[in-house]
């Protein structure tokens, strides 16, 4: 009996998993052969307006990288707060669950929210309210890992820094950091990825724009919301570019994963 | 012989504990002398250790009664470290008092900058200044033939013992007047524990030590002066050859001889 229970479950389980890199393997497969057939110079070299994604290709990593550029300190510091100076008081814990819960929160709310406060009030939708709304999507991640990632460093270290006369802040920011350097790195590249691919923070943020635009008071370029927009487009040619800006996009987000990976791994096999 | 410390009727109590875990103890650490503190699990001697250098102040709520005095650099008269409140005397009480751990700590930089870095924080600045205690802290730690040609790989790529050394040297660059030594070979095979064994018995020229060992050999081999403790006490205090060959203490007498503990 314990035999055919045994057996059993490792085929139910094989096959859970087949089933899942089937999935992922059909979706890989459409996004390629699909994304494929358009790509070409022009993709890269013309904006929206000419049948190309330059614009919002820049567009959208221009909006992801600000999000990230502020969010990267607020996020560490808040990080360490939690671990090293908030102790266990109750309003650490607080504040650990309300990362917990913003980390979840469906992206579609916090747009919907920056629209509320930002896009209303000034009467039009602009880049600043995109990278807004993708930085209160990222900023609990980057929290919450920095927070995990320290809790991970041995205590003895701290006491040893402590033992040769380092101040708390010398401790924190020379040893207990830099050894947890690799996991927040991870951490960071991972929120950077979960916001470069989002698209319903971005719907009634910052729009899309068909020009070219560094100019983030105004409407700007999104690639994501462009693949939206493209997809439900008449024309064949449209929805071609929809499919290789869809492809660029899931390129783009792997590779950044796999760089995650790649640090993150590289740290534990020291 | 000067003491270098005393532990004078010193009550501790950690954050939340209604009974202290140290109850009126009494030690004097000697100067450049070895002395270690024995006992079985839990009798308070590693609280002790750790309330020499007031590591304990990292985490708040606990309570001392009682002194701690150390010589002052002068050698005229003792200040009671439990005194202390500024955070800065607190840094350098922990440069004149060092601590090694019972698993070593190497911080993640290179070899070099583990030494240098508690210089640096202790304004030293010019690059050969540098050099050159870490040199001599290397050789003082028998670290320098092995560790001279890497000095700028990550110290965490030497072995368990390489690193217990490399805290040691760390330690002993910022010129300690005392070094506590918490079951620093626990973690090491027979041959690194060899050679911890034999580095304090020449740092004992310079430093006055005090070590923390589960290891009854281990404290007759390398120890002058021997501390029994248990429950909180301290149970008796003497040469260490006293202690081991004949104890005055029926309590010492059974734990020496494997009764208990």
């Amino acid at each position: 009996m314990r035999l055919i229970m045994n057996r059993a479950f490792i085929i139910f389980s094989t096959l859970a998993a087949i089933v899942g890199l089937l999935f992922l393997g059909w979706i890989l497969f459409t996004l390629f052969s699909k994304g494929l057939q358009g790509l070409s110079f022009d993709v890269f070299r013309k904006d929206l307006i000419e049948g190309g994604l330059r614009n919002v290709i820049v567009g959208q990593i221009m909006m992801s990288g600000i999000a990230t550029f502020i969010g990267i300190p607020i996020g560490i510091l808040a990080g360490i707060y939690l671990q090293e100076y908030g102790g266990n008081s109750r309003s650490t814990e607080f504040l650990r669950d309300l990362s917990d819960v913003m980390m979840s929160a469906p992206s579609i709310v916090v747009g919907t929210f920056v629209y509320a406060i930002v896009v209303v009030p000034t009467g039009h939708t602009s880049g600043w309210a995109g990278v807004l709304a993708l930085f209160i999507l990222m900023v609990p991640i980057i929290v919450r890992t920095t927070d995990d990632m320290l809790k991970l460093v041995p205590i003895e270290l701290r006491e040893a820094g402590i033992a040769i006369g380092a101040s708390k802040y010398h401790v924190t920011m020379n040893i207990v950091v830099r050894y947890a350097k690799a996991g927040i790195l991870t951490g960071i590249l991972l929120a950077f990825a979960r916001v470069v691919g989002e698209t319903a923070p971005l719907i009634y943020t910052s729009g899309s724009s068909e020009f070219w635009s560094t100019d983030l008071t105004g409407t700007f370029p999104s690639l994501t919301v462009s693949i939206y927009n493209l997809a439900t487009m008449p024309d064949d040619k449209m929805v071609q570019l929809g499919w290789t800006g869809a492809f660029l996009l899931t390129t783009m987000v792997l590779i950044i994963n796999l760089l995650g990976r790649y640090a993150s791994n590289k740290k534990r096999s020291k | 012989m000067k003491n270098m410390m005393e532990v004078k009727d010193l009550t501790f109590t950690y954050s939340g504990a209604s009974e202290p875990s140290l109850k009126s103890i009494s030690l004097p650490v000697e100067k450049n002398k070895v002395t270690a503190l024995i006992g079985p699990s839990g009798c308070g001697k590693s609280t002790l250790l750790r309330g020499m250098n007031r590591i304990h102040d990292l985490y708040p709520g606990h309570r001392y009664e009682g002194a701690i005095n150390l010589l002052n650099p002068d050698e005229k008269g003792y200040t009671n470290i439990l005194d202390i409140k500024k955070e800065a005397e607190l840094i350098r009480l922990r440069q004149r008092v060092g601590m090694i751990f019972q698993k070593p700590t190497p911080f993640p930089m290179t070899i070099f900058e583990n030494i240098a870095y508690g210089l640096r924080l202790s304004g030293v600045k010019k690059r050969a200044d540098l050099q050159e205690v870490v040199e001599r802290s290397l050789r003082d730690a028998a670290l320098w033939e092995e560790a001279k040609d890497r000095l700028d790989h990550d110290a965490r790529g030497l072995s368990g013992g390489q690193q217990q050394r490399l805290c040691i040297a760390r330690a002993i660059a910022l010129k300690p007047e005392v070094i506590l030594f918490d079951e620093p070979t626990s973690a090491l095979d027979p041959i690194s524990t060899l050679a911890i064994e034999e580095m304090i018995s020449v740092l004992r020229e310079q430093y006055s030590i005090c070590i923390v060992t589960h290891n009854m050999q281990q404290a007759a081999r390398i120890s002058d002066y021997t501390g029994f403790m248990y429950l909180g006490e301290m149970i008796e205090y003497d040469q260490t050859d006293t202690i081991f060959m004949k104890p005055s203490q029926k309590q010492t007498e059974d734990y020496i001889s494997g009764r208990f503990g």
